[in-house]
């Protein structure tokens, strides 16, 4: 199940400059595992040492924030697009 | 409608039916969209609500005083807003703006008579939000009213967008608006939440350019302080390029000249209305106008070819 994850430039150092990824995973969850698997370190810096989200991060599903879907138990299905972005104001 | 001035005017905008765009308009189990149109008030954008509320409170606490200055971080409609009222009650005007915005918001905050201090593109709102702070401690004197933790921010949406709407729309099951401040969504949102308890409060989010996100660590992120997320059931980020789609949609099918925001808002709403409609569900779905089309002619939002005005779009903040 290939799945294309979005990743913002202050976490392309972790995957050699790329703009985008595939991963793999039946949750989002999963999904991390295996970005962390092949980008060591880039899951350290989403997730916090409880286990939730970052509080600065947002990780969308087709553009629906995971935090209203399940958070990181959100089911994936094939085809789906991931995108992590940081945090910031607007207004 | 007489009042007896400008700023009794605010408020009381009208809820438009969008027969066209809507799901299902009528019939068994009705998907219908509705439009609150905040450009109906007096500068022209919802965040009047707001900036008169954060006056009044400030006011009422003693911060402000006459001739004090006012100064605060905004992408441009809080500016507005706040240059029309600081105008009526004699307070001068600061505003941190990104350079990244519409010309028109500058030509408006001069000619209200504001004095604007750039911010870097890079960063968007988070860095206005950091050179305001800066400022505010150079400048003790000077009063920043501070949009994302007011909380009469947030009270000028449970006193007024809230019950406008629900008096309006009884029947109301989804609330749709923009999250930028969260001002909007946490006033309005919480107001219906406790009075009909069943009401769905939808968050829309622009999705800028890369730029707009270049903070050095994640760390250097911000939530505003006003944000709850209890309060909301959904959170869309929408992109520049489906914003404008929407806000031409706005136009073509229903006459409703919107700022790019309010597409993005109505993308929202729609991906909801339309969940609603598969499941054979009865939606009543209210939406926020936040501003109208003025302040963005110059983007080349509304000709040529979508993919063209979207990549224009780019690095700019419309919300």
């Amino acid at each position: 199940m290939a799945i294309e994850v979005k990743i913002p430039t202050i976490l392309r150092t972790y995957t050699g400059g790329a703009k985008s990824v595939e991963a793999a995973g039946d949750t989002v969850s999963a999904l991390l595992d295996d970005l962390d698997a092949n980008h060591p370190g880039l899951k350290g810096r989403l997730i916090t040492d409880d286990g939730s989200l970052h509080r600065f991060v947002n990780v969308y599903v087709n553009d629906e924030d995971v935090r209203f879907t399940g958070s990181l138990d959100t089911v994936l299905k094939d085809g789906d697009a991931v995108t992590i972005l940081p945090a910031v104001a607007g207004g | 409608m007489r009042y007896d001035s400008l700023t009794d005017a605010l408020g009381e905008t009208p809820l438009v039916g969008l027969p066209r765009l809507s799901p299902r308009w009528s019939g068994e189990s009705p998907v219908r969209l509705w439009a609150k149109l905040e450009d109906r008030n007096p500068t022209g954008s919802i965040k009047d609500r707001a900036a008169l509320f954060m006056v009044r409170a400030a006011e009422a606490d003693g911060r402000l005083t006459p001739g004090c200055t006012i100064l605060e971080p905004t992408s441009g409609n809080t500016g507005i807003s706040l240059a029309m009222v600081a105008k009526l009650h004699g307070y001068g005007l600061v505003c941190v703006m990104p350079e990244n915005t519409s010309i028109e918001r500058r030509q408006l905050l001069e000619m209200f008579g504001a004095r604007i201090i750039s911010s870097p593109a890079a960063g968007g709102s988070n860095q206005a939000v950091a050179t305001a702070k800066k400022l505010a401690e150079e400048n003790p004197d000077w009063v920043m009213l501070y949009q994302y933790g007011n909380a009469a921010n947030a009270q000028a949406h449970y006193e007024g967008t809230g019950p406008e709407i629900l008096r309006d729309l009884p029947t109301i099951t989804h609330f749709v608006a923009g999250l930028g401040t969260t001002g909007t969504l946490m006033g309005a949102g919480r107001y219906l939440r406790e009075k009909a308890p069943d009401v769905q409060v939808i968050a829309a989010e622009p999705r800028y350019g890369e730029l707009v996100y270049g903070l050095r660590n994640i760390d250097e992120g911000f939530v505003p302080e006003l944000y709850d997320d209890s309060i909301l059931t959904s959170r869309f980020s929408v992109t520049s390029y489906d914003a404008l789609r929407r806000t031409r949609d706005l136009i073509e099918h229903e006459g409703i000249f919107a700022g790019i925001s309010s597409g993005a808002i109505l993308h929202a709403a729609l991906s909801i209305a339309d969940r609603a409609a598969v499941a054979g569900e009865r939606a009543d779905v209210a939406f926020i106008v936040a501003d109208g089309g003025w302040k963005y002619l110059s983007t080349g939002a509304y000709d040529g070819s979508l993919q063209h005005a979207a990549e224009k779009l780019e690095g700019q903040l419309w919300a």
